[in-house]
């Protein structure tokens, strides 16, 4: 079972804001894939997870300085700058 | 169109004329599969060529990139609202190489928003429809870059592919979509959905193109930390090969009946048995899990702050962030943050995301059982025809659509999609498995099919 509340704190954690409609939408959808995520309650606890695929260890390239973005390109996609620099929202509240 | 056939083309009218015709065509097209048309650079480029100034193994011929690939000052939008004015400062290295090989990128292909879906119906700029069917998707999620190829809006594409996402617009609009091994190509300039899941594949209408574009787009880059530094190179044989079906992998009446006509084909000129993968049965959940966990973490650079949809007035960070974000994002993609983290978060962890890359230990120990016994693995690329626009309206409905090809991407096995040909006027595909680093393999393999099934 999945709570109206738990897909609120869920959207607090992912950072979306949404609607008393969506909390409800979003609850019915989650409760029929996480009851079907169950499936994996079957597998064995005793196996060794992987994380990733290629049998690669500590990828390492040269410290060479090379070209790198200017300011300008930097803050091209910016929509809120100032002075050279990203302007964001407050930080404390 | 075969790269032989556009070559012929540009011989007789000159590559300005034949590009041209080509934007012309996409201008009329009904199938909205693209989302951005290079029509001014593409033209400039065909001017070079036919002053003899573009050269290459791709020299003048038009390639579609799918939107998630960052090409430089051209708009990259991932199909979303939240990049819908994104212009990224730098090529991806797949980008760079088609440059290298004067290939003449013609547009950027639309697909699901952020690559999250199975029929492109997620994206922000509307459906791709079937080019054999405008009722029906194209398949998802890199389905612009299945119909540009199957309706002659481009001659080659680049998809990306994190549970099926070349093979399935591959099989639905008839064309060829290989989905390489993990870290054969360099995902630098990929936006991430699921990093340790996904690779960026070409697209093509034969297997002399798709090769060639492997070829082309495969290789060493030190940009991309899983980047295996190896390179690839087409090399034809006709070896009689040992040919598992996997068992698991299924489909319904229409598509199976024209899976076994195709294995009666196959069994004259190799080897034909079943294998079984029981670990199969979890790997789609498994596949989602692991997915949505890295697709909430992957997606969490979305803020408006440094690129992209942005309002107006800048909030406390959590208001602004959480108002962006829900403006910003469509349902799907909504969806899958939200599920990765539940997935991720206190108390569930191990219930879900560890539990899920056990599995994937599971799956690569059925593979490789398999491939002891098998030199290539085959099934139907999806279980059923190009779905309906609307038909898989439910989440849970569409997720189960993956099947057949979600496995490939837990193991970072590489995998093709070879179009076999026609059932009530769609096309069907049949999907190759190959041990790590076998393209060659499935691309000699994929070439006798397709002269075994047209023959």
């Amino acid at each position: 079972m999945v709570s109206v509340e738990e897909v609120y704190h869920t959207a607090e954690l992912a950072k979306i804001e949404i609607s008393g409609e969506e909390a409800e939408k979003f609850r019915k959808e989650f409760e029929s894939i996480l009851d079907y995520f169950n499936i994996l309650d079957e597998v064995e606890e005793d196996v060794e997870p992987t994380f990733q695929v290629l049998p690669l260890r500590n990828v390492f390239r040269e410290d060479k300085p090379g070209e790198c973005l200017s300011q300008d390109e930097a803050l091209k996609n910016a929509t809120h700058k100032e002075e050279g620099y990203f302007k964001g929202p407050r930080v404390v509240e | 169109m075969k790269i032989a056939e556009w070559k012929e083309k540009v011989e007789n009218h000159g590559c300005y004329d034949a590009v041209a015709e080509m934007l012309d065509r996409i201008e009329k097209s009904k199938l909205n599969a693209y989302i951005t048309v290079c029509r001014d650079q593409a033209l400039r480029m065909a001017e070079k060529y036919d002053r003899g100034e573009l050269n290459g193994r791709l020299a003048g011929v038009p390639v579609a990139v799918k939107d998630n690939i960052s090409t430089k000052d051209v708009l990259t939008t991932c199909a979303s609202k939240i990049l819908s004015n994104y212009r990224p400062v730098f090529d991806a290295h797949v980008v760079e190489r088609l440059k290298h090989e004067g290939a003449i990128i013609i547009g950027k292909a639309n697909m699901d928003e952020f690559a999250m879906g199975t029929t492109t119906e997620t994206s922000y700029y509307g459906v791709v429809r079937n080019p054999y069917d405008l009722e029906r998707v194209a398949g998802g999620s890199s389905g612009g870059s299945g119909a540009v190829v199957a309706a002659d809006e481009a001659v080659l594409s680049l998809g990306s592919d994190t549970g099926g996402s070349i093979r399935c617009p591959a099989s639905f609009c008839g064309v060829y979509g290989l989905k390489p091994t993990y870290g054969l190509v360099s995902r630098y300039g990929l936006i991430p959905y699921a990093n340790s899941l996904e690779q960026i594949g070409p697209m093509a209408d034969c297997i002399e193109d798709l090769a060639l574009l492997l070829e082309v787009i495969a290789g060493k880059d030190v940009r991309d930390s899983t980047n295996a530094g190896r390179e690839f190179r087409f090399v034809p044989d006709e070896k009689r090969l040992k040919v598992g079906i996997v068992k698991e992998m299924g489909g319904n009446d229409e598509v199976m009946g024209r899976f076994n006509e195709v294995v009666e084909v196959i069994k004259q000129h190799h080897e034909v048995g079943e294998v079984s993968m029981p670990s199969f049965k979890y790997a789609l959940a498994a596949y989602y899990i692991i997915a949505m966990s890295e697709a909430s973490s992957n997606l969490a650079r979305y803020d408006g702050v440094r690129y992209g949809f942005a309002l107006e007035k800048l909030d406390s960070w959590r208001r602004y962030f959480s108002k962006v974000r829900a403006e910003g994002f469509g349902e799907e993609v909504k969806r899958r943050i939200m599920l990765g983290s539940y997935a991720l978060s206190a108390g569930y962890y191990g219930k879900y995301y560890l539990k899920a890359q056990k599995v994937r230990t599971l799956v690569i120990r059925d593979f490789r059982r398999a491939f002891e016994q098998y030199d290539v693995l085959i099934s139907p690329t999806m279980p059923a025809l190009p779905f309906k626009i609307g038909e898989l309206a439910d989440p849970l409905t569409m997720y189960k659509a993956d099947v057949n090809t979600v496995p490939i991407n837990l193991a970072g096995l590489p995998a093709l999609s070879v179009p076999v040909g026609f059932v009530k006027k769609l096309p069907v595909g049949l999907q190759v498995i190959g041990n790590y680093f076998s393209e060659n393999t499935l691309l000699n393999f994929g070439k006798q099919v397709s002269e075994l099934w047209s023959g």
